[in-house]
C-alpha cells in the first residue's frame, strides 16, 4: 500500500459536491447534514453499518429520492434533480442495491432501457453487440443475452446491472454492494473495472461492507453512521479506526473479537519461544 | 454453413463463448427448443391453439355447418369488432392495468356516430374522429387520475363503466336506437365488403414474403456482426408454412364471399400494434413497466407517460371497435356495448395469451383470443343454445385462461423465466 496521508489531495477537480444533504422519510431521518466531495479520477468508499443511509444518499443522488434540504453541486454547477433522468442526464450512473432489472425482459433489453438505439425500429444487433462488449469487459459469464433475467444467478444479475451502467459513459458512477453476490474472481475483476473507470477519470463512489475491498480500491473513506458523517479516512487507517467510526464505540464487538485473536496469537509465540 | 469447413473457428461467435449453454440449430434444434419452453410455463400462443382444435371438432360434430366458408366469413366479421377492442385491451393489460369500461366506450362510441352523423348531419368521417377523441379522452381521464391520484384502474374504470353506459342513455334521448344508412360505405364495410379474391391471395403472398425478408437481412446483418444467425433452414419453414396456410384459408373463405376488408382492418391493426409493441421504445418501455415499475422510471423511463398512452390507446380502440360494431349492426342503440362486451374483450385477451399480471403478451393474442371467443359463440348460437348457456361457457373459458395463466406464471417463476 502506498503511503497515503490526509495531505494528499486527489488529483482531479471536484465533479461532485454535497453540502448539508437531509432526507426524511416522515419521521425518520434517514440523512442529516451530509456533506461529501467526489473528485474526478478518485474512489470513495461509502462504509457505514446497515440502515446508515448509505443506499438513501445514492438514490438521492440517482434522482429517485429527493433530498429534503441541501444542496449539490455537480461539475461546478448548482443541480436540483427531480427525477432519474436528470441524474442520468448529467452523466450520473447508478448500480443499485436491489438492482432494479426488469425480470420479464432479456439482457440485451435491460442493459439499453430507457436508452434503446433507433427509437422506431430498434437496432437490436447493434445493441446486441454493445452488450456483449460489455459483458466480456467485465469477464461476464452469461450464458445468452437474450434469455430473460428471471433465468441468471444472482451473480450475473449484479454483472449486468454494471454493464448498464457503465453504457452511457457517465462521469460519475456509483455502486452499491457491487460485489455482494460475486464469486472471488468477478469481485475481482469488478475492482479491477473500479480502477479502470477510475484511471479513465470517472469519479467513483463505491458501497461496501468488505473493508478490504475498500482498502484496495478506494482513495477516501467517508463514514456515514445514523445517517450522519462520522469521519474521513484513508486506505492507510487501521481496521480497529475504521470499525470504531462505523460502529460508533472503541469497544465494540469487532475490535473485541480481534482483541481476542491477537492476544491468542501472541500466547502461542510465547509458548514456542 | 459456409465453404470453410477446413479453417477451424478461430474464435468463438461473440455469443457462443459459453460452453454450457446448448445451443439449437436447424429444425430440429427450433422443436426441441419450443418443447424447452413449453415445460418452463413459457406457452405462448399453444394453450390457444389446442382449445380452438378442440372447440372446432366439438362444434363441427355437433353441426355440420360450423365449419362452412359462410359460417366462417360471418364469423370474421363478427370477430373483427371485439377484437379490436381486445386489441386495446392487450395494451393496458402489458403495464399491468385494466380498463373494465371498454363495452360502455364502444357503446358511447358508437351512439355518438349516430347522433352525429345520422340525427346532426355530420359528415360521416368527422362523426368518426370526434368518437375516437371522446374514447382517447376517457383514456386521459382515467391515467390522470391513475398518475396524479393514485386511484387504481380496476376503480376508475368501474366507475367509467357506468358513467360512460349513462352518457350512452343520455345522448341516444328517448329514441334509445338510431338506425344507420344502409348502403353507406361505413355499413357496407361491416356488413358486406370483402377483399377482391386475388388481393387476399396477393396480401398472404406479402406476408410470407415480408416474414422471409426481414428474416434474411436480420440474419444477414448478425452474420456480419459476429453474432449467430437464425437457422436458414427454420426461417424459410416459417415464412413458407405461413404463406400456405393462410393461402388455404383465403381460398376456403373464397369458397364463399371472402375475406372481410373489416377483419383487414383488425389484422392491419394487430400487426401494428405487435411492431409498435417489439420493435419500438415505446413498445420496450411498456413491457418493461409492466414488468417492473420502479425499475423502469429508474432508467429514466416517463412511466406517467407510458401509463397514459396505455390508458388512451385503449379507449381509442374501444371507441373504434364501437364503431365498427355500429356498422356492423348498423344501428346504433342503447344495447351497443352492454352485456358481453367487456368481458369478451378481455377474455379474448386473456385467452390469447396475455397475461392479466403485466409485462407478457403480444398484439397476436387478441386475434387468437377473439376467434376462440367467437367461436363459441357462434357454435352455440348454431346449436339454439340460449345465451345463458352462452355467457356460461364463456365464464367458464375465460376461468380456464386465467388458471392457465397463473399456473403458466407459476412455472415460469420455478424454472427462471418470469
Ligand atoms: N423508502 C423509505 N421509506 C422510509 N424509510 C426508509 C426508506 N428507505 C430507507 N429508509 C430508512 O432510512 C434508513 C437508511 O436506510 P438505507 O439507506 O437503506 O441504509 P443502508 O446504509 O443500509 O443502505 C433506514 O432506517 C431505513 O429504514
Ligand atoms: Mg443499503
Amino acid at each position: 500500500m502506498t503511503n497515503t496521508s490526509p495531505a494528499m489531495t486527489p488529483a482531479g477537480e471536484t465533479v461532485l459536491s454535497l453540502r448539508g444533504i437531509c432526507k426524511q422519510f416522515g419521521a425518520v431521518s434517514a440523512l442529516t447534514d451530509i456533506d461529501l466531495d467526489v473528485h474526478a479520477g478518485e474512489v470513495v468508499a461509502l462504509v457505514g453499518d446497515n440502515g446508515a443511509g448509505k443506499s438513501t444518499l445514492v438514490k438521492v443522488l440517482a434522482g429517485v429520492h429527493q433530498a429534503t434540504s441541501g444542496t449539490m453541486t455537480f461539475g461546478g454547477k448548482p443541480v436540483a434533480l427531480t427525477g432519474p433522468n436528470d441524474a442520468l442526464a448529467l452523466g450520473i450512473a447508478t448500480v443499485f442495491q436491489d438492482l432494479a432489472l426488469c425480470e420479464n425482459l432479456d439482457v440485451v433489453a435491460n442493459i439499453f432501457l430507457g436508452k434503446e438505439l433507433q427509437p422506431l425500429a430498434l437496432d437490436e444487433v447493434t445493441m446486441e453487440i454493445r452488450a456483449w462488449t460489455l459483458l466480456n469487459e467485465l469477464s461476464a459469464r452469461i450464458p445468452s443475452v437474450r434469455e430473460p433475467i428471471a433465468s441468471l444467478s444472482g451473480g450475473q444479475r449484479q454483472t449486468v446491472a454494471i454493464a448498464r451502467s457503465l453504457l452511457l459513459e457517465p462521469k460519475l458512477i456509483m455502486l452499491d454492494e457491487p460485489t455482494a453476490a460475486l464469486g472471488v474472481a468477478q469481485t475481482a475483476e469488478v475492482l479491477n473495472l473500479i480502477e479502470r473507470v477510475r484511471d479513465r477519470g470517472l469519479g467513483v463512489i463505491m458501497i461496501s461492507h468488505n473493508m478490504e475491498d475498500v482498502r484496495a480500491v478506494a482513495d477516501r473513506i467517508v463514514v456515514l453512521r445514523l445517517g450522519r458523517n462520522n469521519g474521513v479516512f484513508y486506505p492507510d487507517t487501521s481496521n480497529q479506526e475504521l470499525v470504531s467510526a462505523i460502529t460508533g464505540a472503541a469497544d465494540n464487538a469487532v475490535s473485541r473479537r480481534s482483541g481476542r485473536r491477537q492476544a491468542e496469537r501472541e500466547l502461542t509465540t510465547e509458548e514456542r519461544a | 454453413m459456409t465453404s470453410d469447413i477446413n479453417t477451424k473457428p478461430a474464435a468463438p461467435l461473440l455469443d457462443r463463448a459459453d460452453t454450457r449453454v446448448r445451443h439449437d440449430a436447424g429444425i430440429s434444434g427450433a422443436i426441441r427448443g419450443f418443447l424447452d419452453r413449453v415445460r418452463s410455463g413459457d406457452l405462448g400462443s399453444l394453450p390457444v391453439v389446442v382449445g380452438l382444435a378442440i372447440i372446432w371438432t366439438v362444434f363441427q360434430s355437433l353441426n355440420p355447418v360450423f365449419l362452412s366458408s359462410n359460417n366462417l366469413v360471418n364469423l370474421l366479421f363478427d370477430s373483427s369488432t371485439v377484437g379490436v377492442i381486445a386489441l386495446g385491451i392487450v395494451c393496458i393489460l402489458m403495464v399491468g392495468e385494466i380498463d373494465l369500461s371498454v363495452g360502455s366506450v364502444s357503446g358511447f362510441a358508437s351512439a355518438m356516430v349516430g347522433v352525429l352523423w345520422v340525427n346532426a348531419g355530420w359528415p360521416v368521417g368527422v362523426a368518426i374522429l370526434a368518437a375516437l377523441a371522446v374514447g382517447a379522452i376517457f383514456g386521459l381521464l382515467y391515467a390522470a387520475l391513475f398518475n396524479r391520484l393514485g386511484m387504481p384502474s380496476f376503480v376508475s374504470t368501474l366507475a367509467g363503466l357506468l358513467a360512460v353506459l349513462g352518457l350512452q342513455l343520455y345522448v341516444l334521448g328517448s329514441s334509445g336506437s338510431i338506425n344507420l344508412p344502409y348502403g353507406s360505405a361505413v355499413v357496407n364495410l361491416g356488413q358486406t365488403l370483402v377483399m377482391p379474391h386475388a388481393v387476399a391471395y396477393a396480401l398472404a403472398a406479402i406476408a410470407g414474403i415480408a416474414v422471409l425478408v426481414s428474416g434474411l437481412r436480420t440474419a444477414a446483418r448478425r452474420r456480419a456482426a459476429g453474432l449467430t444467425p437464425q437457422s436458414m433452414a427454420g426461417l424459410v419453414a416459417r415464412a413458407l408454412i405461413l404463406t400456405v396456410v393462410l393461402e388455404i384459408v383465403i381460398f376456403y373463405l373464397n369458397g364463399d364471399r371472402g375475406v372481410p376488408w373489416m377483419f383487414g382492418l383488425f389484422v392491419g391493426l394487430v400487426v401494428a400494434m405487435d411492431y409498435a409493441l417489439t420493435r419500438t421504445k415505446w413498445g420496450r418501455s411498456m413491457t418493461a413497466v409492466g414488468g417492473n415499475r420502479e425499475a423502469a422510471r429508474r432508467s429514466g423511463i416517463n412511466v406517467r407517460f407510458i401509463y397514459m398512452s396505455a390508458f388512451a390507446l385503449c379507449s381509442t380502440l374501444a371507441a373504434l371497435g364501437g364503431v365498427m360494431s355500429a356498422a356492423r349492426l348498423a344501428s346504433a342503440s342503447q344495447q351497443a356495448g352492454t352485456g358481453d362486451v367487456n368481458l369478451n374483450a378481455i377474455a379474448a385477451a386473456v385467452i390469447g395469451g396475455t397475461s392479466l399480471f403485466g409485462g407478457r403478451g403480444n398484439a397476436y393474442s387478441a386475434l387468437l383470443g377473439i376467434i376462440v371467443i367467437q367461436s363459441i359463440a357462434s357454435g352455440l348460437t348454431l346449436l339454439d343454445l340460449s345465451s345463458s348457456l352462452r355467457y356460461m361457457i364463456t365464464g367458464g373459458v375465460l376461468a380456464v385462461a386465467v388458471i392457465v395463466d397463473s399456473l403458466a406464471r407459476r412455472s415460469r417463476v420455478s424454472h427462471g423465466r418470469a
